[in-house]
């Protein structure tokens, strides 16, 4: 158990919903779900959710809290926004899957080897080195993320592509060294601490 | 009769004139139907046409008219003619527009014509003008009984009109439910928040207003009469009692609660804890808001149980919704919040309509009001505090949660006044050797509730129960009505409701009270056939006082004297002819409705001989819904048989068996009777009309044995006024049926 | 609304030299050419960090991003407008602002992070975030972009694929979520024919989700390619990078697993006007495409 995550159960014991509420984004709109269940009906990979978004939020006032934080459901969200555009309460869906994703994995909850989350992450951390995405170096991290040798695996399935690319000119191998980024890297690296640390505070002053 | 003069009167327009012959529907009119004047006319309903029949009437002394041409249902105002007797043949939506135009059809389109125009002339020659008995009361002031918010509200309501009325409260104050409550939700936006009680100001806008009477204690003791001259004695506590005459009723007697001792599984009488929302809703206003527990203490958790013993087919359950109290346990549990406590609604399905409800619900959600939907399946009680076990309908899983207060949110339950038809019931229960329910009907007997109005009316002392002792009548096309004329039922008595529907309901009632005293002043019928000014009479020597028109009356309008005639008591009388039809010996007629005017319109048709391969449908339509569905089968152009002659009736009811034995007699092949669904469900205008007609139907079998006839031959539909493919088709497949069991032998 | 003087750029990651995007960036810059749009790109833009970035960044990081192109643009441009040609980057920038302005935390968050770098957003203060479809539909108006071709594209049917994040939760004012026509309208203001009731016209192409989980990813593209040669599409048009990148590359591996023929060309509106506009294929980035768009290729070369 992170340190973080043994602080937010002292915090907020057994009121999970509390704990939503403060410290997931727009968390505060969770109560307003009337339970209709058009958001799990309208989602594209409403098949592979465990736990569609209309249960999450019944879990959440359950009381739910490890299952919710633990579960690989909000991690098939597309960010589609169908969910969000149909609810009839105007609840934004989308922004509370990505928030309960967002916060357990900061907690350390979310689930091992996720790879929506792995990719996630290189994504974000090629902004946070470079202020723009590196699309190469995210693709082949992606496929060297498991060793080297399922790396080479997956490398080989994805030739063509990355070959058909680069013949368009969608790809250039010189993306791998240096490539697009952004002039003030350090600046943009400042401030993304300066968020983060924000944040964190945010989460640690919320319900004391 | 001898000033009696028809004038008959063809319209061309809309395609007649190019469709059939009118100058033989005139000489049709003149010959056989002896019609002093008839004319065509290009275009009868313009100004001119309308002036040409007013010239005749003016200086020529027509008195009755025929007027060929439309439906009777179109064109109405301009032919209103005053002070002549006026019959309709349907040229249009009854012949051209069912027919096609083809060469082969105009011999038997012109036949219909023909006929109808004979029909219209032998109506007219039997109809009288009708006019009022001149009996009529009255009495314009309105008696309200309740003193609760649909009372005060109807009470108001009449009196801003202008109207006196009398309050009549059973209690020693005014406010009933509606002044136990703690908080309200507001009358108009924004709905999501809690607003103070204001019945207080009702209360004192009642007392204050010179209009009203209120008398405290009082009961009704006897109500007799009829609207416009209604006789009422209160009885007061101290045994004393006050005659008032007044032209119609309210009656707002409100409701109930359900016994929660009948839900021993939900902890109903195993904890004081355990309650339902009135007795929740006394407790905070009685604590000033704190939510307190039956020791003192203060409730921290307190659990609202939705649709407790309702919504349920289980025996000794409401199966019906109370409407109210999905709101009433949303702003119950922001008492809870209000005061710091958690609250949680378990329901199935959460009902809160309208856009104020959507608000609400909202509302309870903002505050932080949790909601889960599921069912509880008991609740414990014991140790403590309370435990309610419950199946959490989305997470799929049996749950539980602690509470300090459980809330039961239980149905209403009617305050009406004892089934007037119950002793009649066990009667035919009986004759029907139906014990179980005998017994059951008995054990209702045994618990009625006293009397609300104590009516001295020959179907008994009180208004009449559409479902689980809800004092409705037609629920769809006339709201606010009872079955018992110039009386209505407000607020939760009617059907469950909460206070914003009691006082728009109230409000309603108030209008129709007022629209019922104004309307027996003038001897005018109320609805469905508002406005009509004739009502049933009796030839008292043929009368053999068999009692069955007193009582098949639906609206229990007929009362008998000392010897067992019937007294009709016309302003109680919606004018639907059950009564008529019911008669064996003929004696019941209206002015312009009668056993004659219809019967001599059946043998007003010209009966072509058995081997002229031209039958003849004789087909009776209910004028509220089946004969509209025909008028718009033909504006949709659906053809139907032309061996079909129509005549509309009032109700199913009001058939008399004698036309069916007059029509086969006559020579006619078949006969359809069409009226509107019978039963629970029933959409006859009437109430019972079709119902009834119907059951004397099933023993025409008798008559057509001893005539040696099918018995296919006489059939009965329930239909619809949607109906407008399906009555073609039930016409048409008559024709077919009698081309293969052959054509009646009864032609002369 | 009439045309600005200019724009302020936004073009976003994958619509830069050599991205995965390089042909929309060309087509687009042809078609601003046709049209006489100006556009001034915003010096040192960063990602706005895409539907994706949640699973690295938390809110306040997220939207500082955003918030910083958003500074950016101000103080380089003033109070142009900002137009994004990437759905994921419009409505990313679009959120900030409104985050900034309705939520207090995410104001307060925003600018202590700006301040690190001498920058700020104010509340109510800030230019409008556009998309660039907005641009063609509500500054320029398909009618005049009509009356401007001079090489119709007659005889292709095209169907017109709007994808996800062009539509929600933002989307074109006026138009619905469940069956927008703007991008229907452009097809036949290009004079090519737009596939009726394409059925797959707003469902999801699975998004970035198409890299951690592509069999997911390619059932649901598979149903996209289908309706469109339901509907005799030749081609398939879209406004959304991420579209046009998973419904063009992947159909091959989705005809190994399907068994399915699929070889559909999948273009953006940008070379459809581009094309009209009678620029060559090279300049509408036409070479750009692996399924090569031979009838578009036709016109253009005529």
């Amino acid at each position: 158990m992170s340190n973080m995550n043994q602080a937010m159960v002292q915090k907020y014991r057994s009121d999970f919903l509390k704990e939503v509420e403060a410290n997931v984004e727009e968390g505060h709109w969770v109560k307003m779900c009337m339970q209709c269940g058009v958001c799990s009906g309208s989602c594209p990979l409403g098949p592979y959710w465990e736990h569609p978004p209309q249960e999450l939020f019944m879990m959440i006032r359950a009381g739910k809290r490890e299952e919710v934080l633990s579960t690989e459901s909000m991690w098939m969200c597309t960010s589609c926004y169908n969910c969000m555009a149909r609810c009839p309460r105007g609840l934004p869906i989308t922004h509370i899957m990505h928030g309960l994703a967002s916060y357990a994995k900061r907690l350390g909850l979310s689930p091992k080897r996720q790879v929506t989350e792995q990719f996630g992450q290189m994504f974000w951390d090629s902004i946070v080195k470079n202020g723009r995405v590196n699309e190469l170096k995210i693709g082949v991290g992606l496929y060297f993320k498991d060793g080297i040798a399922q790396g080479i695996k997956n490398a080989m399935a994805g030739r063509e592509l990355g070959m058909a690319m680069m013949k368009s000119k969608r790809l250039s191998p010189m993306e791998y060294f240096g490539g697009h980024k952004c002039k003030d890297t350090s600046g943009i690296a400042k401030m993304l601490k300066k968020a983060e640390e924000f944040e964190a505070e945010h989460i640690a002053k919320f319900g004391e | 009769m001898a000033d009696m003069k028809i004038g008959a009167y063809i319209c061309q327009g809309c395609g007649i004139g190019e469709r059939l012959d009118t100058a033989q529907l005139v000489n049709v009119a003149k010959r056989e139907g002896k019609a002093a004047v008839a004319r065509e006319h290009e275009f009868l309903c313009n100004a001119e046409g309308v002036q040409m029949i007013q010239d005749d009437i003016n200086n020529d002394g027509v008195t009755h008219l025929v007027i060929a041409g439309c439906s009777r249902r179109a064109k109405t105002e301009a032919f209103n003619f005053e002070g002549v007797a006026l019959s309709r043949a349907n040229l249009r939506e009854g012949v051209i527009w069912v027919r096609p135009a083809t060469d082969e059809a105009a011999e038997t389109t012109q036949e219909m014509a023909d006929d109808y125009v004979r029909m219209a002339c032998a109506e007219a020659k039997y109809m009288k003008m009708p006019s009022a008995s001149g009996e009529q009361g009255l009495v314009r002031d309105i008696l309200v009984v309740g003193g609760g918010i649909s009372g005060m509200t109807a009470a108001l309501e009449a009196a801003k009109a202008g109207y006196k009325v009398e309050l009549v409260e059973k209690t020693g104050a005014l406010g009933g439910v509606s002044a136990e409550m703690y908080k309200k939700f507001p009358y108009k936006a924004p709905y999501n928040v809690l607003v103070d009680n204001t019945t207080n100001e009702l209360i004192e806008a009642v007392n204050a207003n010179g209009n009203i009477t209120v008398y405290l204690n009082t009961t009704v003791a006897k109500t007799d009469g009829a609207p416009g001259r209604f006789e009422v004695s209160l009885a007061t506590e101290s045994g004393s009692s006050k005659d008032v005459m007044v032209g119609a009723i309210v009656q707002a007697t409100g409701f109930n609660q359900y016994d929660i001792n009948k839900l021993p599984e939900l902890g109903g009488g195993k904890s004081q804890d355990v309650m339902d929302q009135l007795t929740f809703e006394k407790m905070v206003k009685a604590n000033g808001g704190a939510i307190k527990k039956a020791d003192g203490s203060e409730a921290r958790n307190v659990v609202f149980v939705q649709c407790a013993g309702q919504r349920s087919e289980q025996e000794g359950h409401l199966p019906y919704c109370s409407g109210h109290c999905c709101m009433t346990s949303i702003k119950q549990a922001r008492y809870v919040k209000d005061a710091g406590g958690d609250a949680t609604v378990i329901f199935d399905d959460l009902r809160t309509p309208g856009a104020d409800g959507e608000d609400v619900y909202r509302g309870g959600q903002e505050a932080g009001v949790a909601f889960s939907k599921g069912k509880v399946n008991s609740v414990e009680a014991g140790g403590q505090g309370l435990k309610v076990n419950y199946n959490d309908k989305i997470l799929a899983e049996d749950t539980y949660i602690d509470a300090d207060i459980v809330v039961l949110a239980t149905g209403m339950l009617p305050a009406s006044g004892p089934n007037p038809y119950l002793a009649q019931d066990i009667e035919t229960a009986g004759n029907e050797e139906n014990t179980a329910l005998v017994e059951k009907l008995k054990a209702e007997q045994e618990n009625a509730p006293v009397s609300v109005l104590n009516l001295q009316y020959r179907q008994g002392s009180d208004v009449p129960h559409l479902k689980s002792g809800f004092t409705d009548s037609h629920f769809i096309c006339f709201p606010y009505e009872t079955r018992r004329t110039g009386i209505y039922t407000a607020g939760p008595v009617r059907r469950p409701m909460d206070a914003h529907q009691a006082i728009e309901d109230a409000t309603g009632a108030a209008l129709k009270a007022i629209q019922a005293s104004e309307n027996a002043a003038l001897g005018r019928a109320a609805h469905p056939r508002s406005g009509d000014l004739s009502y049933p009479t009796f030839r008292k020597e043929g009368c053999t006082q068999c009692k069955r028109c007193t009582v098949e009356c639906p609206f229990g309008a007929i009362n008998e004297d000392e010897k067992g005639y019937p007294v009709y008591n016309e302003a109680r009388c919606r004018r639907c002819g059950t009564c008529m039809g019911a008669c064996p010996v003929r004696v019941i007629s209206f002015e312009n409705y009668s056993v004659e005017t219809i019967g001599q319109q059946l043998k007003a048709v010209d009966m072509p001989d058995e081997f002229s391969e031209k039958p003849r449908l004789l087909i009776m339509a209910c004028e509220n819904d089946a004969y509209p569905a025909l008028d718009m089968a033909g504006m949709s152009r659906q053809e139907y048989s032309a061996y079909a002659r129509i005549i509309p009736v009032r109700c199913l009811g009001s058939v008399n068996t004698i036309w069916i034995t007059d029509a086969l007699n006559s020579g006619y092949d078949g006969v359809i009777l069409l009226g509107c669904q019978k039963g629970e469900n029933y959409q006859c205008h009437f109430v019972k009309g079709s119902e009834i007609a119907h059951n004397r139907m099933s023993k025409i079998d008798d008559t057509l044995e001893q005539l040696n006839m099918e018995k296919e031959r006489v059939q009965t539909y329930e239909v619809s006024i949607a109906d407008i493919h399906r009555i073609p088709q039930i016409i048409n497949d008559m024709e077919k049926l009698i081309a293969e069991i052959g054509m009646s032998p009864f032609k002369f | 609304m009439a045309k600005k003087e200019f724009y302020s750029f936004y073009p976003g990651c994958s619509s830069q030299s050599k991205a995965s995007a390089d042909n929309f960036l060309r087509s687009s810059n042809a078609m601003c050419d046709a049209l006489d749009i100006k556009l001034k790109e915003i010096d040192d833009w960063n990602c706005c960090g895409a539907s994706i970035g949640y699973a690295g960044g938390s809110e306040i990081p997220r939207l500082s991003l955003s918030a910083r192109n958003i500074a950016l643009s101000q103080q380089q441009h003033g109070n142009a407008d900002i137009v994004a040609p990437c759905a994921a980057c419009w409505i990313s920038t679009r959120e900030a602002k409104e985050r900034v302005e309705h939520s207090p935390k995410a104001s307060q968050g925003v600018n202590a992070a700006l301040s690190e770098i001498g920058l700020k957003v104010e509340a109510n203060a800030m230019p409008e975030a556009r998309h660039m479809v907005e641009v063609l539909i509500e500054d320029i108006g398909l009618d005049t972009i009509a009356n401007g071709i001079s090489k119709p594209l007659e005889g292709i049917k095209i169907a017109g694929y709007v994808g996800c994040q062009t539509n929600r939760p933002f989307g074109i004012a006026g138009e619905s979520y469940e069956n927008p026509v703007y991008l229907d309208h452009m097809i036949e203001a290009c004079g090519a024919k737009a596939v009726d009731n394409y059925e797959k016209k707003v469902s999801c192409c699975s998004g970035a989700l198409m890299f951690s989980e592509p069999e997911k990813g390619h059932a649901l593209v598979k149903e996209i390619i289908e309706a469109a040669y339901d509907g005799g599409a030749d081609m398939i048009v879209t406004p959304c990078q991420l579209c046009q990148m998973n419904v063009e590359s992947y159909q091959r591996n989705i005809n190994k697993t399907f068994g399915t023929k699929f070889n559909i060309p999948v273009v953006y509106y940008t070379q459809l006007i581009a094309v009209a506009y009678g620029k060559s294929s090279q300049e509408a980035a036409l070479d750009g495409q692996m399924i090569r768009a031979s009838k578009l290729e036709d016109i253009a070369n005529k």
